[in-house]
């Protein structure tokens, strides 16, 4: 489904990718790790179109298709979904209009059918009901006044609506309670099938206690350094990207590495 | 106690380029056909004896070319007003022809020209009663006439008095004279003693006592005429207890010249009365080189003259090259309350310099203002606000918001709030802020997958909930629409 090969990229004329290669088919769940600034978010980025990112190199391809030659909104009607690190407020604007919109909006690109409101609400009932979310949320602006759990609950359940084929998560876990992260993991084993791909940035190994991946990959310094299994990620607990990156010779164009 | 505060802040525009949020491209206005159609008129110029022919033409009484003629001699001595943030070319007064109408005058809405009727059907307003709005009963003025105003009978049976300000001066001649100038005095200002003295044609409302208007009472302003001026006069009275929802909408064809349109509205509210006024005005805003569009340099002011009566405006302003206007509200009555709502977007080169003034004069009294400006393209959008608490203001309390958003970097937001406060028990509250919409607001957008276009007006939308709420259903969407239309090509 999604093939990514040597992919460079730079943000603000620093190299942030170096490199990367990774390939995730259908139905399979990949967890991408690594520690600060080592290029989690900007994957992510880059792969949902985010302006601001320059690929320098290399090549995404999705279904098919050049991803990279796609503008969001043309991303996200082929089926990519990008769930924030941050979930943006937008003020004034009601969430179930502002998700009416955007499944409407994608429905048109593939040609479907467009929803009225009565076949968009008994959708959000469903949906509700599945993700075990309260509907007090739909009445609200989009992420407006929204606690952190909320706005990540609220991620997890537009993905859940607009139904994608690869669901990139850019650190759904970071700032939830316990009880929280349980509600979004669920929320994610509900949405995994054996059509849907799931893309997993995290720091930590707690949310894979909920989401049990199929692969594990180590990103440091722009690269994908180790993948394994979910033992991969235990190592990590124990002995911390430090180890891992041991196990790799420094590269000698590294920023800060001496010449 | 005297305190006086006056706060000035300004906040120009020396933003980053928004990605996608870019340049300006083209701007459609639907309403800038031009109809062709018979017209009689007074040649260009202004001096006593058009007057005299304005006032002979509208078949006035004598007391009424008097009042005209003592403003217009008021008119001459004053200077134009430079004081707001507006660059206006210079009007050559003389150059304007103050009458212009239709050739055949009908005498009811039977014998309306067809031609007119199209217009106003292609804008939107359909004048046959049949077709009508349910529930709107609307006044048409073409130019410097009213056309035609429906409903009038159902009015009349509420006891509701709702026709052109010509008719009204012949036939209630009595309640015209108590109320006209009362609320703007002929010299109030440069461009009320203006239209005091030329005024053409307008709205007529009154409400008799304890009378709650069975319907949403409208006038459409629509000027088609060249080298014209539109110069109406509103007047809308509610006696004791009266209740009125009024609506008022405007549109010209484009012109490459600059059209000047010079309006005077003034609202009368007895003890318990309430006024609500809505406008969504879409004169020709010029086009994106800045050429043409209408001057708007409207007066626009109600008295809540007894205790417990309510004025409130609430304004969508898209239109116009230059817009200098600013609604007030004369508190005088004791615990009286008076509203402003406003959005009010500018785009390419249009200009405007608009807000409100609340004069507190009686015991806990209440305002409420929420000014909402859009700027886009290089246009210039200021807010210019006067909330004033007289000595005897006990208790009175004003609350005021001002937030600008700024779309693309060559557009400007201004806010000039002042305050003057005589009671030290008289609380006044401003907040004000300035933003754009922001890059990851448009990547949230089009992550979801919706365009960058739709996501702008959704912006821009939500942004302006609080005043669209204000606006009557119908007007509330047209006014929706009418910024998604505006705001075409605002991202690039």
């Amino acid at each position: 489904m999604l093939k990514i090969e040597n992919l460079h990229a730079r943000v603000e004329g620093k190299e942030i990718l170096k490199g990367l290669s990774l390939e995730v088919n259908a139905g399979e769940v990949h967890a991408i790790m690594g520690p600060n600034g080592a290029g989690k978010s900007t994957l992510g980025n880059v792969l949902s179109g985010r302006d601001g990112y320059e690929v320098t190199a290399g090549t995404v391809t999705y279904n098919g298709i050049d991803l990279l030659a796609l503008a969001p909104e043309e991303r996200a009607a082929a089926g990519v979904f990008l769930a924030f690190q941050y979930p943006v407020e937008i003020p004034g604007v009601n969430n179930t209009y502002f998700l009416r919109a955007a499944l409407n909006a994608q429905r048109k690109v593939r040609g479907e059918k467009e929803l009225d409101s009565m076949q968009f609400l008994k959708l959000v009932r469903e949906k509700l009901k599945v993700m075990q979310i309260s509907d007090e949320l739909l009445h609200r602006a989009v992420n407006e006044g929204f606690s952190g759990g909320e706005k990540k609950r609220n991620e997890i359940f537009q993905m859940a609506v607009l139904e994608p084929q690869l669901a990139i998560l850019d650190e759904t876990d970071s700032g939830l309670d316990i009880d929280a992260l349980k509600q979004v993991a669920q929320g994610v084993n509900t949405l995994r099938s054996p059509q849907r791909a799931f893309l997993m940035i995290t720091h930590y190994q707690r949310l894979l206690d909920y989401v049990v991946p199929d692969f594990v990959h180590v990103l440091a310094d722009g690269r994908i350094v180790e993948s394994g299994d979910k033992s991969l990620a235990l190592k990590l607990e124990e002995h911390g990207y430090a180890g891992i990156g041991m196990s790799h010779p420094a590269d000698p164009r590294r920023p800060g590495a001496v010449a | 106690m005297n305190e006086i505060m006056n706060n000035q802040s300004s906040t120009a525009a020396t933003l980053r380029d928004n990605a996608g949020v870019a340049e300006v491209l083209g701007r459609s206005y639907s309403a800038g056909f031009i109809t062709e159609i018979e017209m009689t008129g007074l040649p260009p110029g202004l001096n006593e004896e058009t007057i005299r022919a304005l006032s002979a033409i509208k078949r006035e009484p004598e007391w009424m070319t008097e009042w005209r003629l003592e403003a217009y001699r008021h008119w001459l001595t004053m200077p134009k007003p430079d004081w707001a943030k507006l660059n206006i070319d210079p009007i050559d007064y003389q150059a304007i022809s103050y009458y212009a109408a239709p050739k055949v005058a009908p005498k009811s809405l039977d014998e309306v020209d067809p031609i007119l009727l199209e217009t106003y059907e292609k804008l939107g307003i359909p004048l046959h009663e049949r077709a009508a709005l349910a529930g709107v009963a609307v006044d048409a003025v073409f130019d410097s006439v009213s056309v035609g105003t429906t409903f009038r009978k159902q009015l009349a049976e509420a006891g509701v008095l709702f026709c052109s300000m010509s008719e009204a001066i012949r036939e209630y001649p009595e309640i015209v004279q108590k109320y006209l100038g009362s609320v703007v005095p002929t010299g109030d200002n440069f461009f009320a003693a203006l239209n005091s003295a030329v005024f053409s044609d307008g709205s007529f409302v009154f409400i008799p006592k304890g009378v709650r208007c069975p319907m949403e009472l409208s006038t459409y302003f629509r000027i088609n005429a060249q080298n014209t001026g539109q110069f109406e006069r509103t007047l809308i009275v509610a006696e004791e207890g009266a209740h009125v929802s009024y609506l008022e909408g405007c549109t010209a064809p484009k012109r490459d010249e600059n059209q000047l349109h010079a309006a005077v509205v003034e609202l009368v509210a007895l003890e318990k009365a309430q006024i609500k006024y809505s406008t969504v005005q879409n004169w020709y805003p010029g086009d994106e080189n800045g050429v043409g569009g209408i001057y708007n340099f409207v007066t626009k002011r109600g008295d809540c003259r007894g205790d417990d009566s309510k004025i409130s405006w609430t304004q969508v302003e898209t239109g116009s090259a230059i817009t200098w206007k600013y609604p007030s509200v004369v508190l005088r009555g004791d615990r009286s309350v008076g509203e402003f709502y406003s959005v009010a977007l500018t785009h390419h080169y249009q200009q405007a310099d608009t807000g409100t003034k609340m004069i507190h004069l009686g015991k806990h009294t209440k305002s409420k203002i929420v000014s909402k400006g859009i700027s886009a393209g290089r246009s210039s959008n200021s807010y210019r606000g006067l909330v004033k608490m007289e000595k005897g203001a006990e208790g009175a309390r004003n609350y005021t918001q001002c937030d600008s958003l700024l779309i693309g970097k060559k557009c400007g937001a201004h806010t000039f709030p002042y305050m003057e406060v005589k009671n030290p028990s008289a609380i006044v509250e401003h907040e004000a802020t300035t933003s754009k919409i922001s890059d990851d607001q448009m990547f949230y957008c089009r992550s979801r997958g919706i365009p960058q276009e739709d996501a702008v007006s959704m912006i821009v939308d939500g942004f302006c909930k609080q005043v669209f709420r204000e606006l009557p259903m119908e007007f509330a969407v047209e006014a929706k629409k009418l910024l998604e239309v505006s705001l075409e090509g605002a991202v690039g």
